[in-house]
């Protein structure tokens, strides 16, 4: 397998301009690629849209570029350990839409399987229900919930080899496959990066032909 | 004893051995302190771990393993780590044997509302309406009254977490369940009496001949 040239983490993120929509992996800032957030806020870019779990707390992860009034628009699904978003959303500067995780996570999956959207009964007779349409099946009531898809996923790995295979350590794993396949570029960071050949096969969670640049260490 | 431990003990009771469970933040989380003796369950966190163990000790933790909240937690020797759609598939798609979560109001037919306050308090859902729409079995571990008033109401007001009725509330006070969809006092907690579960209740509680008191 070829080995991709890693880039620095400054031009990965030049690549991202004003107004991007961005999917970041992460759960409460864990297994979120820190360096690339770090990255944006230096460059102080704005307007963007975030698709992501959550919003960390201050000072942490997604909470960064909250912090530094970078975001737009958060598509999450809980934003209550983060003060700062809350404080945003009500002063009419940042624009939130709330959505249930499981729901969040697969309509994530969707647009990265070339799927319209899927069937949930979560939310249904609730206020998550405004808006969408109701479809029966055998007899049992769903909301369709569409596709979702980004001009971006940031992705964090535990392992990434030099062709771009990714692994994920323990609970770091969480949106960062998903988000991986439903963007139009993928740009990977990892806590290590090592030779083509040494994730074993079973162990790649993300293959390498999904991964369009991965961020040199160091 | 203090009325959260009533609650997580009497919960507690609920567990049988080889149950996934999933624990939501607050009260609910105390009851894995309170697992009766013999019985093995696993605890899922809904970031994506099946396995989830105890508060680290000093040195021990480790900055890729957390639970819901973001905070350290241990995996047990068995444990499993999986995506979140992976962790979703399991909460929606019936492998979930009882999540126990927090509540803002429960009303007389078992609706759950506990994610909003309008104009007050919008953390967002997170998983709390995937579990309570799919897991096999619902409880609901909150206080009997917030500041005096009462939380299990005859409609919820606040926005509901999920059409699908909970199954059992355990309070301070007292336990209730739903069946043929009715609020029904259960259980009274240890010196409380029927009568005062009922003036700190504002939905139509169906109270039977027979009403057992909570054993730990």
């Amino acid at each position: 397998m070829t080995a991709m040239k890693t880039i620095s983490v400054e031009d990965a993120a030049a690549m991202v301009p004003t107004g991007a929509s961005l999917m970041i992996g992460g759960f409460m800032g864990v297994g979120t690629p820190e360096r690339l957030i770090d990255e944006l806020v230096r460059r102080s870019t704005r307007e963007l849209i975030v698709i992501a779990n959550d919003t960390a707390v201050p000072g942490r992860g997604i909470g960064k570029l909250i912090g530094a009034e970078l975001v737009a628009k958060v598509i999450a699904s809980h934003i209550g350990l983060n003060p700062e978003t809350q404080r945003q959303m009500i002063a009419g500067t940042l624009a939130v839409d709330l959505i249930p995780q499981g729901t969040l996570i697969e309509r994530i999956r969707a647009g990265g399987v070339g799927l319209g959207g899927v069937l949930t009964p979560t939310g249904i007779g609730t206020v998550v229900e405004e808006g969408k349409r109701r479809i029966e099946v055998e007899g049992r009531p769903f909301l369709l919930e569409t596709a979702l898809r980004a001009d971006f996923a940031l992705v964090h790995a535990f392992l990434a080899d030099y062709a771009g295979n990714l692994s994920y350590a323990l609970t770091g794993r969480n949106f960062n496959p998903v988000i991986a396949m439903a963007a139009n570029t993928v740009i990977a960071t990892a806590d290590h990066i090592v030779p083509i050949g040494v994730i074993a096969p079973d162990h790649v969670v993300t293959p390498a032909t999904l991964v369009d640049f991965l961020v040199a260490n160091g | 004893m203090d009325g959260q431990i009533i609650i997580a003990k009497r919960i507690a009771r609920e567990l049988r051995s080889g149950m996934l469970v999933n624990l939501g933040i607050g009260i609910p989380t105390l009851v894995a302190s309170y697992v009766p003796t013999g019985v093995a369950v696993y605890f899922q966190s809904e970031n994506g771990l099946i396995g989830t163990g105890s508060l680290p000790e000093e040195g021990m933790s480790h900055p890729l393993l957390t639970d819901a909240g973001g905070q350290p937690v241990s995996a047990l020797p068995g444990a499993s780590t999986f995506d979140s759609a992976m962790s979703f598939g399991l909460i929606r798609g019936g492998h979930l044997d009882l999540t126990v979560l927090g509540g803002l109001q429960v009303d007389e037919l078992g609706h759950l509302a506990n994610w909003m306050i309008p104009g007050k308090m919008v953390p967002g859902m997170g998983g709390a309406m995937d579990l309570v729409t799919g897991a096999k079995r619902v409880i609901v571990a909150m206080q009997h009254t917030a500041k005096g008033k009462p939380k299990i109401v005859k409609t919820c007001t606040l926005p509901l977490t999920s059409l699908r009725p909970v199954d059992l509330v355990v309070t301070e006070m007292a336990a209730i369940s739903f069946p043929q969809g009715r609020a029904t006092l259960l259980e009274t907690a240890p010196g409380v009496t029927v009568g005062t579960v009922l003036e700190a209740t504002a939905a139509n509680l169906v109270v039977p001949s027979q009403v057992g008191e909570m054993a730990f």
